[in-house]
Formats: C-alpha cells, structure tokens, sequence
C-alpha cells in the first residue's frame, strides 16, 4: 500500500507551472485593460484641446448617450452589411474550391500551388490593400479608365461617391483577403470526414453534388459553424480596410462607418468615457456569439 | 479539469474581442492652471540657461530655415545641431492623423515633471489649430521674454491676430505670411476671357456673381472653373462674422451656407470637377492635361505646389514650355483670404528663454533677414517693409509669365482678418467640408448633411452642442 502511494508521481503541478506564462500575459495585456474598459466607461473623461475634463464619475450616463443617438445601430448595420456582402461570396467560393481541393476523384494538380495563391491576399497588410484600392478605383484611375475605354461606362464611375460602391470596395477587399483563409480551414475540415464515406456513396452512384449536399455539408457542421462565427466577430470589428479607404471618415454619408470607426473617432479627443461605454456594448455583442461557438463546439464531447 | 478547461475558454473570450478596443487609460490629471502658471514664472525668472533646446515641429522647413538663416547654428549631421554650447534636439513628427499633435500635447501635459534638458523649449503650430495651445498657459506671452511689440511692427496684423489669447497676449510668432491670391491659367483667359491681363481678369472676377457668370462662359466653352469641392471654401470661410464656436455652441456661419449653395450650383451646372483637396484629380486639373481654369492659392502654394505639377516633364527644367509652365497668372479675385503658414512658440517652462526670444526676433522680426529669406527660398515672409520692397522692384515670375505676384501678395496681405479664429477651426472645417460632399454627390440633402456635421463635430469635440 505504501509503495504504491510512493510510486504516483503527480504531474498536475507541472500542468499549471507550464499554464503560469499564459495567465501572466492575459491578465496584463487582456484582463487588465478588460476591467479597466468598464471601469472607464463609467466616468466623464475627455480632454478638450490641453485641458482634461474629468474623469467624473457618470453612471450609465455614457451608455445612455450612445444608445439616445442611436448612430450606434446605423453603425452597427453598416457593419453588418459590408460583412454579409463579403462574407456570402467568400463562403460559396471556399465551399467549392475547398470540394474541389479534397476531392479524391479530381485530383487537381498543383493543389499547393493553388492554396498558396488564394491565401496570398491575406499576407498584404490591410492598410496597403486598401490603398491600392483607393489608388486603383479613384475617380481617375485605372479601372475608370480600362471600364472607358472599353465603352462599359460612358464616364467614369465615381465608387467613393456611391454608397454602394464604397461598401462594395470593402466587401470586396474583404472576401479577396479571406477566401484562402476560410478555404483552408473548410478543407481542414473535409478532410477529417471518413474517406470510406465518400466512397460508398459512389459505389451506391451517388454523383458529386449528391455527396457534397448530403455527406459533406451536414459533416462539416461544426467547422461551418466556428467559420461563420469567427468571421462574424472578425466582421464585428471590421476597421483598417474602410478606415483608409475612406480615410477614415466612413464616407459616403456615415455609410461605410463601422464600430471601430466610431470607436477611434471618440478617441481624437481622448474620449475614454464614450470610448469605453463603446467597447463595453461591443464585448457583450462578441461574448455572446462567442459562447454560442463555445457550447456548440463542446456540446458534442457531452 | 474538464471544467477548468471551460473557465479557460470563457477567460479567451475577452481576448479575442479586445484586441482592438482596448483602450489604455490616464490617471493622472492635467497640470492645474495653478501649476502652469508657476513653471512659467519660474522659468521667466531664472537667468541660467539650460544646455538642451528641445524643437518641436511635424517637418523640416523651420529646421533648415534655421540652418540657414539663424546666425551660430552648428549643424551636427545628424538631425542635432548646436548654437553655441547649447545642444539642439529637432523632434520631428508629421501631422497625419493628427500624429503631431497629439505627441506635442503629451508631452506638453508632462512638461511640468519633465527633467530641465527634456522640456521643449519651442514648437510650432498652425493657424487652424493655434488657440488651442495660445489659449493655455503652456505658451509663453511673447512680450514676458522681451519680444516688443515695436519689434514686431512689420508683422501682418493678421498674424499677430491667430496668435492673441482671449487676455490680447501674443503667444506666438511667425516667418511667413501667406495671403492667397486666385492663379488662373493665361491661355484658357484668352480664350474664353478675350485676356489675360491680371488686371483685366480680375475686373471680370472680383465679386462672386461675376465670378459665377465667368464660370459659366467657361462652362460653355468646354472648361471648369474650379477644380473641386473645397477650392473656394477658404474664400468663404475667413471672411466670416463670427467664430465657429460661441459659448460652446457651434454656430455654421452665413458665409459658409454661402459657400454651400455656390458649390452646389458650380457641381449641378458642370462648373467644377467634383474632386476633393490633394486628391488625384485634384492634382491632375492642375496638369498640362487639365481643363480647370483656376485655383485659390496662397504663397507657398504657386511656387511651390502649382508648378510641381504644371511640369509636363518633372525631370527637365522648370522653364517655359515644360508642360504649362509660365501659363499661369495671379489675381485678387473675389474677396482675400490666406492659407497656411507656420507659427513659433515658446514654451512655458523653458530654461532657455533668452535662446527663444533670439530665434524668434532673427527669423520673424529682422528687416534684412526676412528679405533675404524671400530672395533665396521664394517664400513670402512676414514684414511688410520687407515685402513691399520686393514688390516695388522690377521683380518678376517666370512661372507666372513675367508676372510681379509679390506686388499682389502685398496689396492683399493687409486685408486679411483672421480676429475670428477659433481653437475648433482645424476640426470643424474638415469635418465641414467632409459633411457636404455628401450633399455635392448628391447622397444627402442639405439638412441631412448638416445634421451629419454636427453628429461628426460633437463626436470630435464632446464639450460642444449644437
């Protein structure tokens, strides 16, 4: 019995000795400013020119304010809207290309090659993306000229002017940069679906979008799921792509405007007050959808 | 340990959204008044000098002004210098988004617990946003370091104006004065115009119905009188009646509603080209390709701006017939106005107040120094016996065809009144003109954008209503 007792080496220690670097820097780089987040947005704190006003301590009264003036919803909705028109044809494309890349009968050739291509996008920083952007579809620019030239456009059509050509230029940035990502996260996902699967199908003559509808898709629910909602909160705070498109003023007329747009407005006069009622609104929206990725995800293993 | 794991996921969930909107926080609070106050009498009364010279500026005009002009610096090479046994530090950021200004106010709010050598001494400032720091104690009252107001008599009352505090101190000081004036292109007068005389065309553009008529001549004969949106904002907007803030109140002046309806017409006619400040287009309606008859200017902005792009061919030289070169004129135009210019301060707290007062007098006040500025860099200075030397000589551009513009920038200069500054200007003016160019597109109506600019401006500005 005692020898027994002597011989169970615990290793639970080492377990949490090997997590301490990890709570260290959570709690000074996200818990921290976290509490710290709430603990602002309940104070009056701005500077006005050199002269700080504040900090005073106002309640709810900052959260009152942004959802009185309610820009908070036209932000939000623009948010949501430039996310969906990037997010739809991103998921259809990295849907197919990820079928098409796992597909065992295909067996495209240069599939690395390929992979590697489509994830290119998301290396050019965002800010550099959409400067090019800016330069490319400006009022006189080369893709007004080429749509001249080519008698599409009679003149040349003015994207930054147009509610819908802004919001579309960030949609477009968006998908461009992220289809490879989501691509290679749904193929990660296909590929961990039981070949056998897919090749009793056939036998049984299944044909390919028979198997894709019916064997692929209700599989790779759970990656779907985590895709869609990652994408969301990454949408959520949607920022550097149409803060320098339109630098920075989310024109036309507030439309191409996100959260953090509005966020990193209330900090030109060092707002933390507003800035922080802001982030507090925005956390609870992330948290929730975070929590249903959460329970989704281990509902499973239960 | 299965639940331990689900705590560690609930503690990622904040990492993952708060990336971003994390915010850091100060808790320390701004200098009192109090304390302001008693650096600078401390400073003001202590008769050693410090051996650092802190310059604050966004690029390096002023430095090579300094360079050149400032009798005893000793350039080290390497972005120091030296006047005397005094070292010269020059922190340099540039003013996009706002980067300049929020680094000078960081460190201007730890000045007070800043060690001697670290302090600035002296930075500069710009028009638009000049109250904001002349309205606080962190600017000395050029007249507590002995600068009188004799030495300054040549200044352009204007100027001087930008610079005085809501108690009549002047906080600052400046080199350059920049009136503007409207360059127009000779060949497109001719033609549309019957002349291209200055005097000519400006009898047939000094008020605005004329220069609404002319527009639409132009118009007519396949030309756009201005080039965008903004080009005649500043016409408008300082000759204004009253400033943009009263009691915390934004008030949108007449003359700004003046300046709406005008672009507004000029857009629905065809009379400009729908382009915005320093964009592409913008640029290019100033090329040998452009078809824009003219521009508002001011100093610094015909011969430097314009005739960097007036060059066909940017690597040959700057001569008549490279591009439009020496197709361009001066006049009035409408109504005066400026655009611009650079202001020195001295900084409260600063143990080097003889050394500021020095600089400021030579590169600001000095009759000889200004002239020469003028004859060596082109740059109009601020001294009007200077100016009006230069003017009354057989001066002459020949970027502007022969013409003698300093003549006009001396008429005009005096005429400038700039007395309704505000500390908001610089914010509310771009969140203006970003505001009605929604209009001018056509996406909002003019109530739309107006409620659009006073959303944006309280945003900018939380202490003001509207």
């Amino acid at each position: 019995m005692l020898k027994k007792k002597a011989s169970c080496v615990s290793y639970t220690k080492w377990g949490y000795l090997f997590l301490i670097p990890f709570f260290l820097i959570y709690i000074v780089f996200s818990l921290v400013p976290l509490v710290s987040t709430f603990y602002n947005s309940l104070f009056e704190n701005y500077m006005s020119g050199l002269t700080q006003v504040g900090p005073e301590f106002v309640g709810l009264e900052n959260l009152r304010k942004i959802f009185a003036d309610g820009d908070m919803l036209k932000y939000t909705k623009n948010t949501l809207i430039m996310w969906l028109l990037g997010f739809i044809p991103q998921i259809i494309m990295s849907l197919l290309l990820a079928a098409w890349f796992t597909d065992l009968r295909l067996r495209i050739k240069g599939a690395g090659f390929f992979k590697t291509i489509i994830y290119m996008p998301n290396l050019i920083m965002a800010s550099a993306f959409a400067m090019l952007f800016f330069a490319l579809f400006s009022d006189i620019g080369p893709v007004n000229d080429i749509l001249v030239e080519l008698g599409i456009l009679s003149q040349p059509f003015r994207f930054m002017s147009s509610v819908n050509g802004t919001r579309g230029l960030v949609a477009l940035m968006n998908f461009l940069m992220w289809f490879g990502n989501t691509t290679i996260l749904l193929m990660a996902g296909m590929m961990g679906i039981d070949t056998a699967l897919f090749e009793a199908a056939q036998v049984d003559g299944a044909k390919s979008f028979q198997i894709f509808r019916l064997i692929t898709m209700p599989l790779l629910k759970p990656i779907l799921l985590y895709v869609v909602i990652t994408s969301l909160i990454g949408g959520m705070q949607m920022f550097d792509v149409p803060q320098i498109l339109t630098n920075g003023d989310g024109t036309p007329n507030n439309s191409t405007m996100t959260l953090i747009m509005y966020l990193n407005k209330h900090l030109y006069s060092k707002n933390y007050g507003m800035a922080g009622a802001l982030s507090v609104i925005l956390f609870m929206f992330t948290a929730v959808l975070s929590l249903l990725v959460y329970f989704n995800l281990t509902k499973k293993e239960n | 340990m299965k639940k331990f794991g689900k705590v560690l996921a609930l503690m990622l969930v904040p990492v993952m959204v708060f990336t971003l909107s994390a915010c850091g926080y100060k808790d320390d609070k701004a200098a009192a008044g109090g304390d302001v106050a008693a650096i600078l009498t401390e400073a003001v009364t202590s008769t050693e000098e410090g051996k650092a010279f802190n310059i604050y500026c966004w690029n390096d005009e002023f430095q090579s002004r300094v360079k050149s002009y400032y009798p005893g610096y000793a350039d080290n090479g390497d972005g120091t210098g030296k006047i005397g046994d005094v070292a010269v530090n020059w922190i340099i950021t540039p003013s996009q988004d706002n980067a300049y200004q929020n680094k000078l106010d960081e460190a201007l709010l730890a000045q007070k617990d800043a060690a001697a050598d670290d302090k600035i001494d002296l930075f500069l400032i710009e028009a638009d946003y000049a109250l904001k720091y002349v309205n606080t104690d962190y600017t000395i009252n050029v007249a507590d370091i002995g600068l009188t107001a004799d030495d300054m008599k040549d200044q352009y009352q204007y100027t001087k104006d930008i610079v005085t505090d809501s108690n009549g101190n002047i906080k600052g000081t400046a080199w350059q004065a920049t009136p503007g004036l409207f360059a127009y292109r000779r060949s497109i007068a001719k033609a549309v115009l019957g002349t291209d005389a200055p005097n000519e065309v400006q009898a047939q553009l000094s008020n605005w119905d004329d220069f609404n008529a002319a527009a639409a001549e132009m118009k007519a004969q396949g030309y756009t009188m201005l080039s965008g949106y903004d080009d005649s904002y500043r016409i408008f907007s300082n000759n204004v009646s009253g400033p943009w803030v009263q009691d915390t109140k934004i008030i949108v002046d007449e003359n700004l509603m003046k300046w709406i309806d005008q672009t507004k017409e000029f857009t629905d006619k065809g009379y400009n080209n729908k382009t915005s400040l320093w964009s592409d287009g913008w640029a290019a309606d100033q090329g040998p390709d452009g078809k824009t008859f003219g521009f508002f200017y001011s100093t610094w902005g015909i011969n430097f701006t314009l005739t960097g792009y007036a060059l066909a061919d940017s690597e040959a030289a700057a001569e008549a017939g490279n591009g439009i070169y020496g197709d361009w004129a001066v006049c009035e135009g409408p109504s005066p106005f400026y655009w611009g210019g650079t202001w020195i301060c001295g900084a409260a707290g600063t143990d080097n107040t003889s050394l500021v007062k020095d600089i400021m007098y030579k590169l600001t006040c000095d009759s000889a120094t200004m002239k020469k500025i003028t004859e060596v860099e082109q740059d109009y200075t601020n001294n009007r016996t200077a100016m009006e030397e230069i003017a009354n000589s057989g001066f002459q551009s020949a970027f502007l065809g022969g013409q003698n513009h300093i003549k006009l920038f001396a008429e005009a200069a005096p005429k400038i009144d700039m007395s309704n500054v505000s500390p908001y200007d610089q914010g509310l003016n771009e969140e203006f003109q970003g505001a009605f160019k929604d209009y001018f597109d056509g996406n909002v109506t003019k109530d739309e954008a107006l409620q659009n600019f006073y959303k944006n401006a309280v945003v900018k500005y939380p202490e003001l209503t509207y």
